[in-house]
């Protein structure tokens, strides 16, 4: 569980974190999304204790971070991939960070093994590929048997099989209690591996809900029939808007699809087609953060290379 | 086939048995003890460790005979006329045994530096920040693993330098001689400070280029060039107080006018050091890693 509470930080004159509230919470995936720039990083940051927050509280199972007995029992965390030395191999790396809290050598020959580096892990990490870098980054998270298990982008630099290798594990991981936060910038694969959402931009919380209620339809609804102008009549109702496209074309809003045939049918009116447009998850996304996003290009400049 | 649960750390986590409804603590605990081992596997599994050690015993046994080789039949009385600061009384043959420690100083140092500056170069400090979220145990276990280490190499190094460089200059003088054994340990001692100032300047400078810089102006430079620019008696006021010099007085057994007692050497040497860690510590609490 990790709690997040008022939380600002200000670089400078910058705010890249601006009065957010949010909860982790253990059984499933939680998604932090956001534009690049958003803020995502420097929040995961001062949760494990990096950067000092310039307002704001976090607790980790309960307990500010600095105050826990063993840390990495409490949160295992990738931030960055391929923080290792060139020169050590991944199971000396491994081997290190285990000693700090007494994790035992086995523990580091089983998360070699869960990662699948266990055939390289006397390899010198210099060598690894990005892919082979983050693996080795979540066998650093795994390794204390940690409560919560928060990585920055897991996603980069893994190949299609890394991708599903990366969900599987992480759903796998929600599935046995564990409190999971992942951040990332791509809905889509959020959308197939979290259960829940927590969406910022500009370091403000814009949204903080189930990847259901993201992804659910619009209420948008296209209706063909050859007697538009009558069922037209049937639906309108407060509330409820209808928009001939053309003679035998309605646009609805404020009706399920159901009730739209229900109505139809009951009038004895027949149809060509009744569409319920779903939102798709990247629309659903810009629509939520268009306001927010930093590094976005302008239709001025558009038109100026245009012209 | 492994689960990502661990059986063995998640039984320990288990609540205990019947009479009480408090889990038992695990077993995994933050201590100073796992952070030293930690260090020392950091240490001992990259390749520049073994590299610049076996440089610094080379600098100290090879340079030590080369300059008892030069100053054979060299030796004048002790009233003899002494180097302006450096390293070593040209009359003292336990100092020109001793004298590869100027070469092994730099090396000794670099060791300090990358044992942080790499840390800070990868970003692997972060992940050990996030396991060690107070910090500063992890930059006392690294000058005292680095320190260990070093002293102990150096020890064996001076050793082995003394007797070759005696035989050498065939000086007669041996370890049973009085102040030997103090110079010898000195120059040990010596070089495990260095190397523990290269920790401090590390993570003061977070840079490896620049550490190494500073460690070699302060060390090599600012000792020749202080006497060079300043008036003599400004020059034997100041200069026996840098870190080089106050190690000389350590390694020296006949004294000298430049240099401090091997006592007040030792407390210049600690009060740098000293100086150094606190402002590393400082910086390493309060930055934003």
């Amino acid at each position: 569980m990790i709690v997040v509470e008022h939380l600002t930080k200000r670089f400078g004159r910058v705010t890249a974190v601006d009065d957010l509230s949010f909860q982790v919470r253990p059984g499933l995936v939680t998604g932090f999304l956001g534009p690049n720039g958003a803020g995502k990083s420097t929040t995961m940051r001062m949760i494990l204790g990096l950067d000092r927050p310039t307002a704001g509280r976090i607790t980790v199972n309960g307990r500010r971070f600095v105050d826990q007995a063993a840390p990495l029992h409490e949160i295992g965390s990738l931030l960055e991939a391929r923080a290792v030395h060139p020169g050590r191999s991944a199971r000396n790396h491994l081997l290190a960070l285990a000693a700090t809290t007494g994790v035992p050598t086995r523990r580091v020959d089983e998360v070699l093994d869960i990662v699948g580096l266990t055939s390289v892990a006397r390899q010198r990490a210099g060598a690894f590929s990005l892919g082979m870098g983050q693996r080795l980054g979540i066998a650093g998270a795994l390794l204390a048997d940690p409560e919560v298990v928060m990585l920055d982008e897991p996603a980069n630099g893994l190949d299609p099989e890394g991708i599903v290798w990366i969900r599987e594990l992480l759903q796998g991981l929600a599935r046995e209690g564990r409190t999971v936060f992942v951040s990332s910038h791509l809905i889509s694969e959020m959308a197939l591996t979290a259960e829940h959402l927590v969406i910022v931009g500009r370091g403000r919380l814009i949204a903080d809900l189930p990847v259901s209620e993201l992804t659910g339809t619009s209420d948008r609804v296209t209706v063909r029939s050859p007697r538009a102008g009558d069922l037209a009549a049937l639906l309108i109702d407060r509330g409820i808007t209808v928009t001939s496209v053309s003679t035998d074309q309605l646009e609805v809003t404020g009706l399920p699809v159901e009730e739209i045939g229900r109505r139809a049918f009951d009038g004895g009116i027949m149809l060509h087609t009744l569409t319920p447009h779903s939102i798709s998850l990247e629309q659903a996304f810009i629509d939520l953060t268009h306001d927010s996003v930093q590094y976005a290009p302008t239709e001025v400049s558009t038109r100026t290379v245009a012209a | 086939m492994s689960s990502i649960l661990s059986d063995e750390l998640a039984a320990v986590d288990a609540p205990g048995p019947a009479d009480g409804p408090a889990p038992r603590p695990s077993v995994l605990a933050l201590t100073f003890r796992g952070i030293l081992r930690a260090e020392w596997i950091k240490l001992r599994t990259v390749r520049s460790t073994r590299m610049t050690c076996f440089a610094a015993l080379v600098a100290v046994i090879g340079l030590g005979a080369l300059a008892a080789a030069v100053s054979a039949g060299d030796i004048t009385a002790p009233e003899g006329p002494r180097h302006a600061g450096g390293f070593g009384s040209a009359t003292d043959p336990t100092a020109i045994s001793l004298s590869g420690v100027l070469l092994a100083q730099l090396i000794v140092a670099v060791i300090g530096v990358l044992a942080v500056t790499n840390e800070y170069g990868t970003g692997m400090i972060r992940a050990y920040f996030a396991a060690v979220p107070t910090r500063l145990p992890l930059l006392w276990a690294k000058a005292i693993v680095v320190a260990v280490v070093v002293t102990a190499g150096s020890l064996i190094a001076a050793v082995v330098a003394f007797l070759v460089g005696q035989s050498v200059l065939g000086s007669g003088v041996d370890l049973g001689d009085p102040g030997v054994v103090r110079a010898v340990l000195g120059a040990a001692l010596y070089l495990g400070v260095i190397s523990v100032l290269g920790v401090a300047v590390g993570a003061l400078l977070r840079h490896t280029a620049g550490s190494v810089a500073v460690l070699f102006a302060t060390l090599l430079i600012i000792p020749q060039l202080l006497v060079a620019i300043l008036p003599g008696d400004w020059s034997t006021a100041i200069t026996p107080y840098l870190p080089s010099n106050a190690g000389s007085a350590l390694m020296t057994v006949s004294g000298s006018d430049t240099l401090l007692a091997p006592a007040a050497g030792a407390a210049v040497l600690a009060g740098w050091v000293g100086l150094l860690l606190v402002g590393a510590a400082w910086r390493m609490r309060t930055t934003d890693a």
